[in-house]
Order: C-alpha cells, then sequence, then structure tokens
C-alpha cells in the first residue's frame, strides 16, 4: 500500500498506509489527523480539507479541477501547490506523497 | 414588537430530518413551524451537496440532495408546515410546564409547547478569514453580511472574495461607497458571467479598484478599521485605506446560540434519551447530526428514525389529554385522512 505523511501545523506527523482508489482526505480522517476536518465529506463543497502538497510532489498530484479551483476560493492561505486533499485520488504512483496542513480550515 | 406566533412544536433545521419530523409530528395531529437560517429548505443536502448522490437512504438506491428534499416537501406536504427561512433562532426560554419562548434574529417570537433541534452540524455561518487580530473589528468595521447598504456610504470599502456575494455586494455599494476595492485571490471569478462583466467595466472606467491577492494585515483601532494590507501572489504587499472591510468566503457549520441554552453538550453535540430523543430539558428535543447518544451514526437514516420517536414522546406535551394509539399509514383510515388519501 502507498504510505502519505501529513504534516500538521504543529508540526505532528503522521505517516500512514492509504488504500489506492480512496483520497487522501480519507486516509487523513481515518488515521486522525485532526487539521483534516472535511465538513462536506468530500463532495467538494467545504474547503476544509485544504493541504500544501510538498513542491517536489506537486507536479505528481497535478493541479486541481476547475470545480476544485472554484472552492479554493473559500480556503485561506491558499498557495500555488495547494489541493483540496478530497479531490486527491490515491494511486501507487502517490507511495511517499507528503502533503501539510493549514492551521486553520475555516471552522 | 411583532405579534407572538403560537404553535404546538418548533423545528429548528429546515434539513431532511427537520422536514421528515413534520410528518411523524403530522400524523400524531401536531402541528410545526420551522425556522432556518438558509434562505432554502434541504440544510446541508441542498447547501453542500444539491447534485451529489445519497446511495443510504433506505429503499431508493439513488436520489440527490435536492432530489431528497423535493421528495420529503412533497411527503409534508399535507401537513402544511409553516416556513420560517433566512432567520436564526438565537433565544429559548422555558415559560411553562413546558411551554417555550423562542425569538429569532428577526425579532420574531413563537410560543411553544415543544422545541426541536433538528441543527444538523449547527447553523451555516460565514467564514471567518484568518487574519490576525480581526475579532475586535467584526460587527463594526469587518461585516458578513450587509444588512443596510446606507452604513456603507461614503465609506472606503474593502470586499473579499471571488463568488457572486462578493461580485453582488461590490455592483450594490459601489455606487454609494466613497472607494470600492475588490480583493481576490486569482484573476478569474466563479460568479455569474454578467456581474463579472460589469465588474470589470468599473475597472476600466476607473471606478472601483480590483487587487489580486490575500488580506494579510488589518490596521485601526477600537474595532474601527483604517487600512488593509494585500499580499499579492508576486509577495508584494499593497497597502489600501479602508473604512470597512466585507469578507466573503462561503459559509461553515457552528453550533451557535444553542450552545448558550443551558444543555450539557459533548464536543459541540446535544446527549439525549434514546428512547424519546429528548434533551435533558423537558419537551426540548435534538434528533440528527446535532444529537449524540452511544452507538450513534450521524445518517439520514437514522434521523429519520429518531423523529418518529421524537413525535411520540412531543404527544405527550401537545396532546396530554389523549391517548395516544399506535397505528400504521398502511392500514388506519384514520391516517390516511391525514395524509389526505382516503
Amino acid at each position: 500500500m502507498p504510505k502519505i505523511t501529513f504534516i500538521e501545523h504543529d508540526g505532528t506527523v503522521h505517516t500512514v498506509e492509504a488504500e489506492i482508489g480512496s483520497t487522501v482526505m480519507e486516509t487523513g480522517l481515518r488515521n486522525d489527523v485532526a487539521s483534516i476536518v472535511a465538513e462536506c465529506g468530500g463532495s467538494c463543497t467545504c474547503a476544509t480539507c485544504l493541504v500544501h502538497v510538498d513542491e517536489a510532489w506537486s507536479p505528481i498530484v497535478g493541479p486541481p479541477s476547475a470545480e476544485e479551483e472554484e472552492m479554493l476560493d473559500s480556503a485561506f492561505e491558499v498557495k500555488p501547490t495547494s489541493r483540496l486533499s478530497c479531490q486527491i485520488k490515491v494511486t501507487q504512483a502517490l507511495d511517499g506523497l507528503i502533503v501539510r496542513t493549514p492551521a486553520y480550515q475555516g471552522r | 414588537m411583532s405579534e407572538t406566533i403560537k404553535t404546538d412544536v418548533l423545528i429548528i433545521g429546515a434539513g431532511p430530518v427537520g422536514l421528515f419530523a413534520v410528518f411523524e409530528l403530522g400524523l400524531l395531529d401536531i402541528k410545526a413551524h420551522l425556522v432556518d437560517i438558509l434562505d432554502k429548505v434541504g440544510g446541508q443536502c441542498a447547501e453542500l451537496y444539491p447534485e451529489k448522490p445519497i446511495y443510504d437512504i433506505p429503499a431508493v438506491p439513488f436520489i440527490t440532495g435536492q432530489g431528497l428534499t423535493e421528495a420529503l416537501m412533497a411527503q409534508i406536504k399535507p401537513f402544511n408546515p409553516t416556513f420560517h427561512l433566512g432567520e436564526m433562532v438565537t433565544t429559548m426560554e422555558n415559560i411553562g410546564d413546558p411551554v417555550f419562548r423562542v425569538t429569532t434574529d428577526r425579532g420574531k417570537v413563537f410560543e411553544t409547547k415543544a422545541v426541536v433541534i433538528a441543527a444538523g452540524g449547527g447553523s451555516f455561518q460565514p467564514k471567518r478569514p484568518p487574519i490576525a487580530g480581526i475579532e475586535p473589528y467584526e460587527g463594526k468595521s469587518v461585516h458578513y453580511a450587509v444588512r443596510k447598504m446606507d452604513v456603507f456610504r461614503d465609506k472606503r470599502l474593502l470586499i473579499v472574495g471571488g463568488g457572486d456575494s462578493a461580485l453582488d455586494w461590490t455592483l450594490n455599494l459601489q455606487p454609494i461607497a466613497k472607494r470600492l476595492t475588490l480583493v481576490h485571490r486569482r484573476d478569474e471569478f466563479r460568479g455569474a458571467p454578467a456581474s463579472v462583466g460589469k465588474m470589470r467595466a468599473l475597472v476600466a472606467a476607473g471606478s472601483m479598484d480590483l487587487k489580486i491577492g490575500q488580506v494579510s494585515l488589518l490596521e485601526g483601532g477600537d474595532g474601527q478599521l483604517t487600512a488593509a494590507s494585500i499580499k499579492g501572489n508576486d509577495g508584494a504587499i499593497d497597502r489600501v485605506d479602508v473604512d470597512a472591510m466585507l469578507p466573503f468566503f462561503g459559509l461553515t457549520m457552528k453550533l451557535g446560540p444553542v450552545a448558550d441554552w443551558g444543555l450539557a453538550l459533548e464536543d459541540e453535540l446535544i446527549p439525549v434519551d434514546t428512547g424519546t430523543f429528548e434533551t435533558s430539558m423537558p419537551g426540548l428535543f435534538a434528533i440528527g447530526d446535532i444529537n449524540t447518544y452511544p452507538g450513534k451514526l450521524k445518517l439520514i437514516l437514522s434521523g429519520f428514525h429518531e423523529a418518529a420517536l421524537m413525535a411520540q414522546r412531543a404527544h405527550h406535551y401537545v396532546h396530554p389529554e389523549k391517548k395516544l394509539v399506535f397505528q400504521y399509514t398502511t392500514s388506519s383510515t384514520s391516517l390516511q385522512k391525514k395524509l389526505g388519501v382516503k
């Protein structure tokens, strides 16, 4: 199984196994990554599962879709590598992925 | 002072569970009024995922959030509930045995024999931007909604956001503001194309300013803003003199005023008795995502079950003189009459 590392704003590091086909958001929730809120449950409608993808991983993860880019307008401290983690599907190619979570998800 | 509205039951929240509560109460001859902070019914189903599929409604293999809302509205039509949309319940006091007096932020006053909190994840409230030191300005010179446009006349305004709220208020307030600056994180807007076009025309004519970036610093004192700094995507800082800021970053769910009603809460949720779905306060019920009990699942179907049991107990308060006889809609002519099918 691919491994994903979540680095929370306070420095807490979670390196966890992710199921292929699930999302990075679901992986975070299952592993108690506290700063993934996911208020809407993964519908790309709340922007409370924001992550900053590690610079080196950003080209592999890819850019947000147009719908996701619109939702990013409702997030805070958005960076060029920011994504909504509910929109990142786990694949084998993401083994080793590093994402950082923001201090504040809007709630 | 508006007239007091008397009702059997007041339901707070018009999401799927609040709507279905109307049905279960109606079968027991209990009339309901509903209050919801959104300007439409359906709660999260309407606000967060109107077009997204739901697969776990019993006997309905597939339905969208909007479809479920419409089906529930059709199902409860015979009971003719009264909706108070775009209003937030603010205070609740127990003035009888039990009789509750409940008020809303629009000044409505209800007197009701029972209150059902079906508020889901809480009330939808504007997202607050994480700008250091924003709190003292909120409600004074930082506003998340426009109640009276005239408050902004001849003011230097900063509007933040890229959706319809930000664009609509930009277009409405630009004519009366002293100067208006719109800030958005990118040079693309998700609002209605016509509004985007009008805004861009105003910018081209020099009648307002558009800045791309994020607000990074606020200056002022005693709740009064005097300036804001906008950090561009290239890192450059642009300082703008402002009297008021209007951030529009969408909605998030917060428990809201219910938190101050003297109920024992567990992690922002309301503990209930699983036989009646009553809270620690007799006559005050909590159903759906907002309650908690051992084994609780935040599923719409669980909320429907909770609504049915709640109604049985609410009957005790609304019609204390009447004996409640359990009946099936399939066979009871009296229930079928209420549903208007007999």
